[in-house]
């Protein structure tokens, strides 16, 4: 196979973004930590294993440029390469599309795997979006990976599925294993109506990577395909945030009781308390 | 007054997952620990005179294993020693 950047050996890491619950932001995630690292100079592949049930290229507003797709590479009908889209906005930053119209069953995990090792050497990183549930295609998006992003939001629902998805992976050895609260909104936790993040790390015992504010930013730019992160707006911010500490840089949590961000308090003016 | 209290439905929802959790990672149900129960009385009896009204049987999630962290369930039993005097009676 031939490389996207020629003369360049990598030594990747390959993060699944999971959930077990659908709906809770898995998409919206990779999106946003794929593109933060790719502003930061990183050279990222994301690839959707959701097969049937695309998503992550409406996200990134790159629907229109597919042409392969991720089966047509298993199945042979194209190069890998082929199948890459190359996000025009950030150098450096590559789409796996999904198939729309094939099943789950339509890709093994020992492809899957075959797919990643060919990627890994020549991304710093691959961010697999993994699809909602337990069965397939979750087997498929963690086979590839080294470590794993476990999104919930602060409810009892897709808590108790986030903690199912833990056991799954620790079950199949993943050493590290960081959880994003989503949709956060700190006003509910302050009245005593939404789980705090720390709440949510007790319950998990997983360690917290990121929360995301309950933005309607991120309404805005899924509807534009365009990810937030980096922008002047919550949501941006911590993503921005859960970017720097995927890292390894050690930032302080915004969206937390005692501190909240610049922009949090700005929205928060126009927002109802 | 009522307002004040009404637990919060953060706790609410706290003390369910709670609860949940601890089914859901151990995969035991209420038949099975009566049976445990029932069985644990059986060999201890066999050996020391134990109060089979007042012993607690649970599973908690304090486990500690290196490794694994705070996420290993434990089970846990409180089984009172009756001394030999007051079972005479």
């Amino acid at each position: 196979m031939e490389n996207v950047f020629p003369g360049e050996q990598k030594l990747s890491e390959v993060i699944v973004v999971t959930s077990g619950k659908g709906g809770v932001g898995k998409t919206t995630t990779s999106a946003n930590i794929g593109t933060g690292l790719a502003r930061l100079g990183k050279k990222v592949c994301m690839i959707d294993t959701d097969i049937g049930l695309r998503n992550l290229d409406v996200v990134m507003g790159l629907e229109n440029r597919i042409v392969y797709n991720l089966v047509d590479v298993v199945e042979g009908n194209c190069r890998i390469k082929q199948a890459l889209i190359r996000d025009r906005r950030h150098p450096g930053l590559y789409l796996l599309p999904s198939a729309q119209t094939k099943d789950k069953s339509a890709v093994s995990p020992e492809q899957m795997i075959k797919v990643v090792q060919h990627l890994k050497e020549q991304f710093d990183y691959i961010i697999l979006d993994c699809p909602a549930g337990i069965e397939q295609g979750f087997q498929n998006a963690i086979a590839g990976a080294d470590r794993a992003l476990v999104v919930t939001t602060p409810e009892v629902s897709a808590i108790r599925d986030a903690d199912r998805i833990i056991g799954l992976l620790e079950a199949r050895g993943f050493s590290r294993i960081d959880l994003i609260i989503n949709r956060m909104r700190i006003d509910m936790v302050r009245r005593g109506d939404m789980m705090s993040a720390q709440d949510v790390v007790d319950i998990l015992s997983v360690p917290l990577i990121g929360i995301i504010p309950d933005d309607e930013g991120v309404v805005v730019s899924t509807n534009q395909g365009e990810p937030l992160v980096g922008s002047l707006t919550p949501a941006g911010e911590a993503y921005s945030n859960v970017v720097d500490r995927i890292l390894g840089a050690e930032v302080p949590f915004l969206c937390t009781e005692r501190g909240m961000s610049f922009w949090m308090k700005i929205s928060g003016i126009f927002h109802k308390a | 007054m009522r307002l004040f209290r009404r637990k919060s439905s953060c706790q609410v929802a706290k003390d369910r997952l709670k609860i949940l959790l601890i089914s859901d990672r151990v995969n035991c149900s209420p038949e099975m620990m009566e049976q445990i129960k029932a069985d644990l009385t059986k060999v201890i009896s066999k050996y020391i005179c134990i109060d089979t009204e007042h012993m607690e049987i649970q599973i908690q999630t304090k486990g500690n294993l290196p490794g694994k962290g705070g996420r290993t369930p434990v089970l846990y039993a409180n089984i009172p020693i009756l001394d030999q005097v007051a079972s005479a009676k």
